[in-house]
Protein backbone atom coordinates (compact mmCIF):
# COMPACT_ATOMS: atom_id res chain seq x y z
CA UNK A 1 0.00 0.00 0.00
CA UNK A 2 1.17 3.54 -0.77
CA UNK A 3 2.54 5.75 1.98
CA UNK A 4 -0.28 7.66 3.67
CA UNK A 5 -0.25 11.41 2.96
CA UNK A 6 -0.77 12.14 6.63
CA UNK A 7 -0.14 9.80 9.51
CA UNK A 8 -1.07 10.43 13.13
CA UNK A 9 0.90 8.12 15.39
CA UNK A 10 -0.14 7.96 19.02
CA UNK A 11 -0.93 11.68 19.08
CA UNK A 12 -1.98 13.17 22.39
CA UNK A 13 -2.61 16.85 23.10
CA UNK A 14 -2.95 18.15 26.64
CA UNK A 15 -3.65 21.71 27.67
CA UNK A 16 -2.32 22.67 31.09
CA UNK A 17 -4.94 24.32 33.25
CA UNK A 18 -4.36 27.54 35.14
CA UNK A 19 -3.90 26.91 38.85
CA UNK A 20 -2.53 23.41 38.22
CA UNK A 21 -5.97 21.81 38.30
CA UNK A 22 -4.77 18.99 36.05
CA UNK A 23 -4.52 18.99 32.26
CA UNK A 24 -7.36 19.03 29.81
CA UNK A 25 -6.85 16.24 27.32
CA UNK A 26 -8.03 17.46 23.91
CA UNK A 27 -6.78 14.47 21.96
CA UNK A 28 -5.87 11.06 23.26
CA UNK A 29 -3.65 8.55 21.54
CA UNK A 30 -4.86 9.25 18.01
CA UNK A 31 -3.72 6.77 15.39
CA UNK A 32 -4.98 7.54 11.91
CA UNK A 33 -3.66 7.27 8.37
CA UNK A 34 -4.99 9.64 5.74
CA UNK A 35 -4.58 8.01 2.34
CA UNK A 36 -2.82 9.78 -0.53
CA UNK A 37 -5.13 11.43 -3.06
CA UNK A 38 -8.34 10.67 -1.18
CA UNK A 39 -10.89 12.91 0.50
CA UNK A 40 -11.02 12.02 4.17
CA UNK A 41 -13.54 13.45 6.59
CA UNK A 42 -13.18 13.75 10.32
CA UNK A 43 -16.59 14.13 11.87
CA UNK A 44 -17.35 15.04 15.44
CA UNK A 45 -19.38 17.36 17.59
CA UNK A 46 -17.99 20.72 18.65
CA UNK A 47 -15.36 20.25 21.33
CA UNK A 48 -14.59 16.69 20.21
CA UNK A 49 -11.07 17.73 19.22
CA UNK A 50 -11.36 17.66 15.44
CA UNK A 51 -10.16 21.22 15.05
CA UNK A 52 -7.06 20.57 17.15
CA UNK A 53 -6.38 17.42 15.14
CA UNK A 54 -6.62 19.28 11.82
CA UNK A 55 -4.29 22.05 13.02
CA UNK A 56 -1.60 19.53 13.86
CA UNK A 57 -1.19 18.77 10.18
CA UNK A 58 0.25 22.22 9.44
CA UNK A 59 1.77 22.74 12.86
CA UNK A 60 -0.66 25.40 14.07
CA UNK A 61 -0.96 23.02 17.03
CA UNK A 62 1.78 20.72 18.25
CA UNK A 63 1.24 17.31 19.83
CA UNK A 64 2.15 16.85 23.50
CA UNK A 65 3.30 13.37 22.54
CA UNK A 66 3.23 11.20 19.45
CA UNK A 67 4.06 12.10 15.87
CA UNK A 68 2.28 13.72 12.95
CA UNK A 69 3.93 12.79 9.66
CA UNK A 70 2.93 14.86 6.61
CA UNK A 71 4.48 14.14 3.22
CA UNK A 72 7.29 12.39 5.08
CA UNK A 73 8.01 15.32 7.46
CA UNK A 74 7.60 15.04 11.22
CA UNK A 75 5.57 18.22 11.68
CA UNK A 76 5.50 18.18 15.46
CA UNK A 77 9.30 18.15 15.66
CA UNK A 78 9.97 20.63 12.83
CA UNK A 79 11.82 23.88 13.53
CA UNK A 80 9.99 27.15 12.85
CA UNK A 81 11.69 27.65 9.50
CA UNK A 82 11.21 24.02 8.43
CA UNK A 83 7.58 24.38 9.44
CA UNK A 84 7.12 27.38 7.15
CA UNK A 85 8.37 25.24 4.27
CA UNK A 86 6.00 22.41 5.15
CA UNK A 87 3.09 24.85 5.38
CA UNK A 88 3.59 25.87 1.74
CA UNK A 89 2.88 22.26 0.81
CA UNK A 90 -0.32 22.25 2.85
CA UNK A 91 -3.21 24.56 1.89
CA UNK A 92 -5.98 25.42 4.32
CA UNK A 93 -9.52 26.77 3.99
CA UNK A 94 -11.68 28.06 6.83
CA UNK A 95 -15.29 28.23 7.95
CA UNK A 96 -15.24 32.04 7.98
CA UNK A 97 -13.00 32.26 4.90
CA UNK A 98 -10.38 34.48 6.60
CA UNK A 99 -9.90 36.69 3.57
CA UNK A 100 -8.16 40.06 3.87
CA UNK A 101 -10.81 42.78 3.59
CA UNK A 102 -8.20 45.22 2.31
CA UNK A 103 -7.26 43.06 -0.67
CA UNK A 104 -9.15 42.30 -3.88
CA UNK A 105 -9.90 38.74 -4.97
CA UNK A 106 -6.71 38.65 -7.06
CA UNK A 107 -4.61 40.20 -4.29
CA UNK A 108 -5.94 37.72 -1.73
CA UNK A 109 -5.00 34.80 -3.95
CA UNK A 110 -1.58 36.37 -4.51
CA UNK A 111 -0.81 36.58 -0.78
CA UNK A 112 0.65 33.08 -0.26
CA UNK A 113 2.76 33.56 -3.40
CA UNK A 114 4.09 36.89 -2.10
CA UNK A 115 4.88 35.18 1.19
CA UNK A 116 6.74 32.43 -0.64
CA UNK A 117 8.77 35.07 -2.50
CA UNK A 118 7.48 34.32 -6.00
CA UNK A 119 8.33 37.10 -8.48
CA UNK A 120 5.46 39.44 -9.46
CA UNK A 121 5.27 38.31 -13.09
CA UNK A 122 4.77 34.68 -12.14
CA UNK A 123 2.34 35.70 -9.41
CA UNK A 124 -0.03 37.43 -11.81
CA UNK A 125 0.07 34.53 -14.24
CA UNK A 126 -0.60 31.98 -11.51
CA UNK A 127 -3.38 34.10 -9.96
CA UNK A 128 -5.15 34.40 -13.30
CA UNK A 129 -5.01 30.63 -13.71
CA UNK A 130 -6.41 30.04 -10.21
CA UNK A 131 -9.22 32.56 -10.63
CA UNK A 132 -10.30 30.78 -13.81
CA UNK A 133 -10.05 27.43 -12.00
CA UNK A 134 -12.57 28.49 -9.33
CA UNK A 135 -14.76 30.41 -11.78
CA UNK A 136 -14.35 33.94 -10.45
CA UNK A 137 -12.95 35.71 -13.52
CA UNK A 138 -15.68 38.37 -13.35
CA UNK A 139 -14.86 39.14 -9.71
CA UNK A 140 -11.08 39.54 -10.08
CA UNK A 141 -10.89 43.09 -8.74
CA UNK A 142 -13.79 42.94 -6.29
CA UNK A 143 -13.24 43.12 -2.55
CA UNK A 144 -14.44 40.31 -0.24
CA UNK A 145 -17.22 42.53 1.17
CA UNK A 146 -18.76 42.57 -2.31
CA UNK A 147 -18.87 38.77 -2.63
CA UNK A 148 -21.39 36.12 -1.56
CA UNK A 149 -20.38 33.43 0.93
CA UNK A 150 -19.88 30.85 -1.82
CA UNK A 151 -17.69 33.23 -3.82
CA UNK A 152 -15.63 34.01 -0.73
CA UNK A 153 -14.99 30.31 -0.16
CA UNK A 154 -13.94 29.96 -3.81
CA UNK A 155 -11.38 32.68 -3.21
CA UNK A 156 -10.29 30.77 -0.10
CA UNK A 157 -9.88 27.61 -2.15
CA UNK A 158 -7.93 29.38 -4.91
CA UNK A 159 -5.69 30.96 -2.27
CA UNK A 160 -5.11 27.58 -0.61
CA UNK A 161 -4.10 26.09 -3.96
CA UNK A 162 -1.80 28.96 -4.94
CA UNK A 163 1.50 27.42 -3.86
CA UNK A 164 0.62 24.06 -5.40
CA UNK A 165 0.16 22.11 -2.16
CA UNK A 166 -0.17 18.32 -2.00
CA UNK A 167 -2.56 18.42 0.91
CA UNK A 168 -5.62 20.61 1.47
CA UNK A 169 -7.07 21.06 4.95
CA UNK A 170 -10.67 22.16 5.26
CA UNK A 171 -11.92 23.52 8.57
CA UNK A 172 -15.74 23.36 8.39
CA UNK A 173 -15.50 25.06 5.00
CA UNK A 174 -19.19 24.76 4.22
CA UNK A 175 -20.68 25.23 7.68
CA UNK A 176 -21.43 28.92 7.10
CA UNK A 177 -23.02 28.32 3.69
CA UNK A 178 -26.57 27.56 2.56
CA UNK A 179 -27.34 24.09 1.12
CA UNK A 180 -27.07 25.11 -2.56
CA UNK A 181 -23.77 26.89 -2.07
CA UNK A 182 -22.51 24.01 0.07
CA UNK A 183 -23.25 21.69 -2.82
CA UNK A 184 -21.26 23.87 -5.24
CA UNK A 185 -18.27 24.22 -2.93
CA UNK A 186 -18.23 20.46 -2.28
CA UNK A 187 -18.37 19.81 -6.02
CA UNK A 188 -15.42 22.15 -6.51
CA UNK A 189 -13.44 20.29 -3.82
CA UNK A 190 -14.28 17.01 -5.48
CA UNK A 191 -13.14 18.37 -8.84
CA UNK A 192 -9.78 19.59 -7.59
CA UNK A 193 -9.26 16.34 -5.73
CA UNK A 194 -9.79 14.46 -8.97
CA UNK A 195 -7.95 16.85 -11.31
CA UNK A 196 -4.93 17.58 -9.14
CA UNK A 197 -4.75 14.32 -7.20
CA UNK A 198 -4.80 16.48 -4.08
CA UNK A 199 -5.22 14.82 -0.69
CA UNK A 200 -8.03 16.54 1.18
CA UNK A 201 -8.56 16.27 4.93
CA UNK A 202 -11.69 17.97 6.14
CA UNK A 203 -13.42 18.35 9.45
CA UNK A 204 -17.15 18.75 9.72
CA UNK A 205 -20.08 18.15 12.00
CA UNK A 206 -22.37 17.31 9.09
CA UNK A 207 -22.61 13.70 7.97
CA UNK A 208 -24.05 14.93 4.66
CA UNK A 209 -20.65 16.42 3.78
CA UNK A 210 -18.98 13.08 4.47
CA UNK A 211 -21.62 11.24 2.46
CA UNK A 212 -21.28 13.58 -0.50
CA UNK A 213 -17.52 13.77 -1.00
CA UNK A 214 -15.49 11.68 1.45
CA UNK A 215 -14.16 8.29 0.46
CA UNK A 216 -12.80 7.80 3.98
CA UNK A 217 -14.13 8.89 7.35
CA UNK A 218 -13.03 8.99 10.96
CA UNK A 219 -15.47 9.65 13.77
CA UNK A 220 -14.05 11.51 16.73
CA UNK A 221 -15.64 11.70 20.16
CA UNK A 222 -14.15 13.31 23.28
CA UNK A 223 -10.63 13.33 21.84
CA UNK A 224 -10.62 9.77 20.59
CA UNK A 225 -11.19 8.22 17.19
CA UNK A 226 -14.09 5.84 17.78
CA UNK A 227 -14.52 4.56 14.26
CA UNK A 228 -12.60 4.94 11.00
CA UNK A 229 -12.46 3.42 7.56
CA UNK A 230 -13.91 3.72 4.11
CA UNK A 231 -17.03 5.84 4.24
CA UNK A 232 -18.98 3.12 2.57
CA UNK A 233 -18.03 0.49 5.12
CA UNK A 234 -18.62 2.79 8.09
CA UNK A 235 -21.99 3.87 6.74
CA UNK A 236 -23.20 0.36 6.13
CA UNK A 237 -21.92 -1.13 9.39
CA UNK A 238 -21.70 1.62 11.99
CA UNK A 239 -20.58 0.14 15.30
CA UNK A 240 -20.27 3.14 17.61
CA UNK A 241 -23.34 4.96 18.97
CA UNK A 242 -21.86 8.33 17.95
CA UNK A 243 -21.55 7.18 14.36
CA UNK A 244 -25.12 5.90 14.44
CA UNK A 245 -26.42 9.16 15.75
CA UNK A 246 -24.54 11.10 13.07
CA UNK A 247 -25.94 8.77 10.44
CA UNK A 248 -29.52 9.27 11.50
CA UNK A 249 -31.36 11.23 8.90
CA UNK A 250 -28.40 11.21 6.53
CA UNK A 251 -28.60 7.72 5.15
CA UNK A 252 -31.52 5.53 4.48
CA UNK A 253 -34.98 6.45 5.42
CA UNK A 254 -37.17 6.99 8.42
CA UNK A 255 -40.04 4.72 9.44
CA UNK A 256 -43.24 6.40 8.13
CA UNK A 257 -45.35 8.19 10.74
CA UNK A 258 -48.37 5.86 10.53
CA UNK A 259 -46.14 2.85 11.23
CA UNK A 260 -43.94 4.50 13.80
CA UNK A 261 -46.97 5.16 16.02
CA UNK A 262 -47.87 1.47 16.19
CA UNK A 263 -44.35 0.09 16.52
CA UNK A 264 -43.85 -2.28 19.50
CA UNK A 265 -40.58 -3.73 20.76
CA UNK A 266 -42.16 -7.20 20.96
CA UNK A 267 -44.83 -8.83 18.75
CA UNK A 268 -48.33 -8.75 20.27
CA UNK A 269 -49.59 -11.77 18.32
CA UNK A 270 -48.30 -14.50 15.99
CA UNK A 271 -49.98 -12.63 13.12
CA UNK A 272 -47.80 -9.53 13.71
CA UNK A 273 -45.60 -8.00 11.04
CA UNK A 274 -41.92 -7.32 11.67
CA UNK A 275 -40.63 -3.92 10.52
CA UNK A 276 -37.16 -4.49 9.13
CA UNK A 277 -34.56 -2.09 7.81
CA UNK A 278 -32.59 -3.59 4.94
CA UNK A 279 -29.33 -1.99 3.89
CA UNK A 280 -28.05 -2.74 0.41
CA UNK A 281 -24.33 -2.48 -0.02
CA UNK A 282 -21.97 -2.67 -2.96
CA UNK A 283 -23.08 -4.58 -6.02
CA UNK A 284 -26.11 -5.94 -4.16
CA UNK A 285 -27.61 -2.48 -4.10
CA UNK A 286 -28.87 -3.00 -7.59
CA UNK A 287 -29.91 -6.67 -7.29
CA UNK A 288 -33.66 -7.32 -7.12
CA UNK A 289 -33.33 -9.25 -3.85
CA UNK A 290 -36.82 -8.53 -2.55
CA UNK A 291 -38.36 -9.82 -5.77
CA UNK A 292 -36.33 -12.99 -5.38
CA UNK A 293 -37.44 -13.33 -1.75
CA UNK A 294 -41.02 -13.30 -2.98
CA UNK A 295 -40.60 -15.50 -6.06
CA UNK A 296 -38.16 -18.07 -4.62
CA UNK A 297 -39.41 -18.25 -1.04
CA UNK A 298 -42.97 -17.10 -1.42
CA UNK A 299 -42.63 -14.42 1.28
CA UNK A 300 -44.83 -11.39 0.75
CA UNK A 301 -42.92 -8.19 1.33
CA UNK A 302 -44.63 -4.96 2.31
CA UNK A 303 -42.44 -1.99 1.32
CA UNK A 304 -42.90 0.94 3.71
CA UNK A 305 -40.11 3.32 2.70
CA UNK A 306 -36.92 3.30 0.71
CA UNK A 307 -34.15 5.21 -0.99
CA UNK A 308 -31.00 4.57 -2.97
CA UNK A 309 -28.16 7.12 -2.93
CA UNK A 310 -24.49 7.29 -3.68
CA UNK A 311 -21.89 7.17 -0.95
CA UNK A 312 -18.21 7.18 -1.77
CA UNK A 313 -19.21 6.77 -5.42
CA UNK A 314 -21.00 3.49 -4.72
CA UNK A 315 -24.74 2.87 -4.64
CA UNK A 316 -26.11 2.59 -1.13
CA UNK A 317 -29.71 1.54 -0.62
CA UNK A 318 -31.91 1.47 2.37
CA UNK A 319 -35.41 -0.01 2.59
CA UNK A 320 -37.90 -0.36 5.38
CA UNK A 321 -40.23 -3.30 4.84
CA UNK A 322 -42.85 -5.28 6.67
CA UNK A 323 -42.31 -9.06 6.83
CA UNK A 324 -44.71 -11.65 8.27
CA UNK A 325 -43.48 -12.70 11.72
CA UNK A 326 -43.69 -16.39 10.86
CA UNK A 327 -41.23 -16.00 8.00
CA UNK A 328 -38.96 -13.42 9.63
CA UNK A 329 -35.93 -15.56 10.55
CA UNK A 330 -35.95 -17.39 7.23
CA UNK A 331 -36.22 -14.12 5.26
CA UNK A 332 -33.42 -12.45 7.19
CA UNK A 333 -31.17 -15.45 6.62
CA UNK A 334 -31.92 -15.38 2.90
CA UNK A 335 -31.14 -11.67 2.62
CA UNK A 336 -27.96 -11.84 4.74
CA UNK A 337 -26.69 -14.78 2.71
CA UNK A 338 -26.90 -12.48 -0.29
CA UNK A 339 -24.86 -9.75 1.34
CA UNK A 340 -27.62 -7.48 2.60
CA UNK A 341 -27.81 -6.13 6.14
CA UNK A 342 -31.02 -6.43 8.11
CA UNK A 343 -32.12 -4.94 11.36
CA UNK A 344 -35.48 -5.42 13.08
CA UNK A 345 -36.83 -2.04 14.15
CA UNK A 346 -39.98 -3.37 15.85
CA UNK A 347 -43.30 -5.07 15.33
CA UNK A 348 -46.76 -3.99 14.26
CA UNK A 349 -50.01 -5.68 15.29
CA UNK B 1 -9.54 93.79 14.96
CA UNK B 2 -6.79 95.85 13.46
CA UNK B 3 -5.22 94.73 10.22
CA UNK B 4 -1.74 94.45 11.73
CA UNK B 5 -2.91 91.45 13.80
CA UNK B 6 -3.47 89.35 10.67
CA UNK B 7 0.27 88.66 10.09
CA UNK B 8 0.67 87.70 13.75
CA UNK B 9 -2.27 85.29 13.52
CA UNK B 10 -0.85 83.84 10.32
CA UNK B 11 2.59 83.41 11.86
CA UNK B 12 1.08 81.73 14.93
CA UNK B 13 -0.94 79.39 12.75
CA UNK B 14 2.22 78.35 10.92
CA UNK B 15 4.00 77.77 14.25
CA UNK B 16 1.12 75.59 15.45
CA UNK B 17 1.09 73.60 12.21
CA UNK B 18 4.88 73.18 12.42
CA UNK B 19 4.75 71.89 16.01
CA UNK B 20 1.80 69.57 15.37
CA UNK B 21 3.21 68.21 12.11
CA UNK B 22 6.66 67.56 13.56
CA UNK B 23 5.42 65.98 16.76
CA UNK B 24 2.90 63.82 14.87
CA UNK B 25 5.61 62.60 12.50
CA UNK B 26 8.16 61.94 15.26
CA UNK B 27 5.49 60.54 17.59
CA UNK B 28 4.38 58.12 14.88
CA UNK B 29 7.96 57.12 14.17
CA UNK B 30 8.32 56.07 17.81
CA UNK B 31 4.70 55.13 18.53
CA UNK B 32 3.98 52.93 15.52
CA UNK B 33 6.63 50.26 16.14
CA UNK B 34 5.84 50.43 19.84
CA UNK B 35 2.11 49.98 19.16
CA UNK B 36 2.72 47.10 16.77
CA UNK B 37 4.95 45.43 19.34
CA UNK B 38 2.43 45.94 22.15
CA UNK B 39 -0.31 44.45 19.97
CA UNK B 40 1.61 41.30 19.12
CA UNK B 41 3.83 40.43 22.07
CA UNK B 42 1.61 39.13 24.84
CA UNK B 43 2.13 35.51 25.84
CA UNK B 44 1.38 33.16 22.98
CA UNK B 45 1.09 35.94 20.42
CA UNK B 46 3.09 36.42 17.24
CA UNK B 47 6.18 38.04 18.78
CA UNK B 48 5.54 36.57 22.24
CA UNK B 49 7.66 38.53 24.74
CA UNK B 50 5.42 38.91 27.78
CA UNK B 51 7.99 40.51 30.09
CA UNK B 52 9.05 43.21 27.64
CA UNK B 53 5.40 43.74 26.77
CA UNK B 54 4.55 44.40 30.43
CA UNK B 55 7.52 46.71 30.96
CA UNK B 56 6.75 48.78 27.85
CA UNK B 57 3.08 48.82 28.74
CA UNK B 58 3.97 50.23 32.16
CA UNK B 59 6.18 52.96 30.67
CA UNK B 60 3.47 53.90 28.17
CA UNK B 61 0.89 54.13 30.93
CA UNK B 62 3.19 56.23 33.10
CA UNK B 63 3.84 58.66 30.25
CA UNK B 64 0.15 58.88 29.46
CA UNK B 65 -0.94 59.52 33.03
CA UNK B 66 1.41 62.48 33.50
CA UNK B 67 -0.53 65.72 32.90
CA UNK B 68 0.91 67.38 29.83
CA UNK B 69 1.74 70.69 31.48
CA UNK B 70 3.74 68.82 34.16
CA UNK B 71 5.48 66.75 31.49
CA UNK B 72 6.53 69.94 29.70
CA UNK B 73 8.37 71.36 32.73
CA UNK B 74 9.55 68.02 34.10
CA UNK B 75 11.54 67.18 30.98
CA UNK B 76 13.14 70.61 30.48
CA UNK B 77 16.66 69.12 30.97
CA UNK B 78 15.96 66.51 28.30
CA UNK B 79 14.53 69.15 25.99
CA UNK B 80 17.67 71.25 26.42
CA UNK B 81 19.80 68.18 25.66
CA UNK B 82 17.92 67.35 22.46
CA UNK B 83 16.95 70.77 21.08
CA UNK B 84 19.86 72.75 22.51
CA UNK B 85 17.41 75.08 24.22
CA UNK B 86 14.30 74.68 26.35
CA UNK B 87 12.56 77.72 24.94
CA UNK B 88 10.85 78.26 21.60
CA UNK B 89 8.79 76.49 19.01
CA UNK B 90 11.36 73.87 18.11
CA UNK B 91 12.03 73.08 21.76
CA UNK B 92 8.29 72.56 22.27
CA UNK B 93 8.36 69.70 19.79
CA UNK B 94 10.24 67.55 22.34
CA UNK B 95 7.51 67.39 25.02
CA UNK B 96 4.81 67.22 22.33
CA UNK B 97 6.52 64.19 20.76
CA UNK B 98 7.00 62.52 24.13
CA UNK B 99 3.31 62.99 24.87
CA UNK B 100 2.27 61.87 21.39
CA UNK B 101 4.35 58.69 21.08
CA UNK B 102 2.69 56.59 23.83
CA UNK B 103 -0.73 57.90 22.85
CA UNK B 104 -0.17 56.93 19.22
CA UNK B 105 1.27 53.58 20.35
CA UNK B 106 -1.94 52.75 22.23
CA UNK B 107 -4.14 53.89 19.32
CA UNK B 108 -2.21 51.72 16.86
CA UNK B 109 -2.21 48.80 19.30
CA UNK B 110 -6.00 49.05 19.55
CA UNK B 111 -6.40 49.22 15.77
CA UNK B 112 -4.20 46.16 15.26
CA UNK B 113 -5.96 44.18 17.97
CA UNK B 114 -9.19 44.73 16.04
CA UNK B 115 -7.84 42.58 13.17
CA UNK B 116 -9.57 39.19 13.15
CA UNK B 117 -7.35 36.48 14.68
CA UNK B 118 -8.49 34.19 11.85
CA UNK B 119 -6.43 36.26 9.41
CA UNK B 120 -3.29 35.71 11.47
CA UNK B 121 -4.02 32.00 11.54
CA UNK B 122 -4.55 31.95 7.76
CA UNK B 123 -1.25 33.75 7.19
CA UNK B 124 0.58 31.39 9.56
CA UNK B 125 -0.93 28.45 7.67
CA UNK B 126 0.57 29.93 4.48
CA UNK B 127 4.01 29.79 6.03
CA UNK B 128 4.32 33.54 6.69
CA UNK B 129 7.04 34.81 9.05
CA UNK B 130 5.95 37.09 11.92
CA UNK B 131 7.43 40.04 9.99
CA UNK B 132 5.41 39.17 6.89
CA UNK B 133 2.25 38.85 8.97
CA UNK B 134 2.81 42.34 10.40
CA UNK B 135 3.60 43.93 7.02
CA UNK B 136 1.18 42.09 4.77
CA UNK B 137 -1.75 41.37 7.05
CA UNK B 138 -1.90 43.36 10.29
CA UNK B 139 -0.93 46.83 9.07
CA UNK B 140 -3.00 46.84 5.83
CA UNK B 141 -6.04 45.38 7.60
CA UNK B 142 -5.76 47.84 10.50
CA UNK B 143 -5.16 50.84 8.21
CA UNK B 144 -8.61 52.47 8.49
CA UNK B 145 -8.38 52.23 12.29
CA UNK B 146 -4.80 53.49 12.31
CA UNK B 147 -5.74 56.55 10.19
CA UNK B 148 -8.65 57.39 12.51
CA UNK B 149 -6.33 56.95 15.50
CA UNK B 150 -3.76 59.30 14.01
CA UNK B 151 -6.52 61.82 13.32
CA UNK B 152 -7.45 61.69 16.99
CA UNK B 153 -3.77 62.14 17.89
CA UNK B 154 -3.42 65.21 15.65
CA UNK B 155 -6.52 66.80 17.17
CA UNK B 156 -5.17 66.16 20.67
CA UNK B 157 -1.79 67.59 19.70
CA UNK B 158 -3.43 70.78 18.42
CA UNK B 159 -4.90 71.11 21.93
CA UNK B 160 -1.58 70.29 23.65
CA UNK B 161 0.29 72.75 21.44
CA UNK B 162 -1.70 75.56 23.03
CA UNK B 163 -0.08 74.72 26.36
CA UNK B 164 3.55 74.91 25.27
CA UNK B 165 3.38 78.70 25.54
CA UNK B 166 4.49 77.92 29.09
CA UNK B 167 7.97 77.21 27.71
CA UNK B 168 7.84 79.89 25.04
CA UNK B 169 6.44 77.50 22.47
CA UNK B 170 4.42 80.21 20.68
CA UNK B 171 1.70 79.19 18.26
CA UNK B 172 -2.02 79.99 18.31
CA UNK B 173 -2.71 79.01 21.91
CA UNK B 174 0.14 81.14 23.15
CA UNK B 175 -1.08 84.07 21.05
CA UNK B 176 -4.55 83.73 22.51
CA UNK B 177 -3.19 83.84 26.07
CA UNK B 178 -0.74 86.68 25.55
CA UNK B 179 -2.91 89.01 23.45
CA UNK B 180 -6.39 87.88 24.26
CA UNK B 181 -6.01 87.39 28.02
CA UNK B 182 -2.97 89.36 29.20
CA UNK B 183 -3.51 92.37 26.88
CA UNK B 184 -7.30 92.36 27.15
CA UNK B 185 -7.92 91.83 23.42
CA UNK B 186 -10.90 89.47 23.40
CA UNK B 187 -11.17 89.73 19.59
CA UNK B 188 -7.76 88.01 19.32
CA UNK B 189 -8.94 85.26 21.66
CA UNK B 190 -12.06 84.83 19.52
CA UNK B 191 -10.04 84.73 16.29
CA UNK B 192 -7.71 82.09 17.76
CA UNK B 193 -10.61 79.95 18.91
CA UNK B 194 -12.33 80.17 15.53
CA UNK B 195 -9.12 79.26 13.68
CA UNK B 196 -8.61 76.26 15.98
CA UNK B 197 -12.20 75.10 15.47
CA UNK B 198 -11.80 75.29 11.68
CA UNK B 199 -8.41 73.55 11.88
CA UNK B 200 -9.77 70.66 13.96
CA UNK B 201 -12.75 70.30 11.64
CA UNK B 202 -10.46 70.13 8.62
CA UNK B 203 -8.16 67.57 10.23
CA UNK B 204 -11.10 65.41 11.34
CA UNK B 205 -12.78 65.48 7.92
CA UNK B 206 -9.54 64.78 6.10
CA UNK B 207 -8.77 61.86 8.44
CA UNK B 208 -12.21 60.35 7.97
CA UNK B 209 -11.96 60.75 4.20
CA UNK B 210 -8.59 58.99 4.05
CA UNK B 211 -9.77 56.24 6.40
CA UNK B 212 -12.83 55.64 4.21
CA UNK B 213 -10.56 55.32 1.17
CA UNK B 214 -8.67 52.55 2.94
CA UNK B 215 -11.78 50.84 4.26
CA UNK B 216 -12.97 48.05 1.94
CA UNK B 217 -14.98 46.29 4.63
CA UNK B 218 -18.37 47.64 3.56
CA UNK B 219 -19.63 47.36 -0.01
CA UNK B 220 -19.11 50.69 -1.77
CA UNK B 221 -21.98 52.61 -3.31
CA UNK B 222 -21.44 52.16 -6.97
CA UNK B 223 -22.67 54.33 -9.81
CA UNK B 224 -23.11 57.53 -7.86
Amino acid sequence: MAEPAISFQGVTRRYPQKGGAGDVVALQDIALDVPQGAITGIIGRSGAGKSTLLRMVNGLERPSSGQVIVNGHDVGAASDSALRGIRREVGMIFQHFNLLASRTVAQNIALPLEIAGVDPLNISRRVEELIARVGLTAQTSRYPAELSGGQKQRVGIARALATGPRVLLSDEATSALDPDTTRQVLDLLKDINRDLGLTILLITHEMAVVRDICSHVAVIEAGKIVEAGETYAVFSRPTHPTTRSFLQGVTGVAVPQFVAGQLRPEPDSPQAEAVVQITFTGRHATDPMLARLTSERGVSVNILAGAIEEIGDKPFGSLIVGLPLARLDESRRFLEEHGLLTEVLGYVG
Amino acid sequence: MSANLIPILWESLLQTLYMVAMSTALGTLIGAPLGIFLATSRRGELLSAPVLNSVLGLIVNAARSTPFIILVVAIIPLTRLIAGTSIGTTAAIVPLTIAAAPFIARLIETAIREVDAGLIEAARAMGATPGQIVRKVLIPEAMPGIILGLTLAVVSLIGYSAMVGAVGGEGLGDLGIRYGYQRFMPEVMLAVVIILIVLVQLVQSLGEWIAARFDKRAPRNRGR
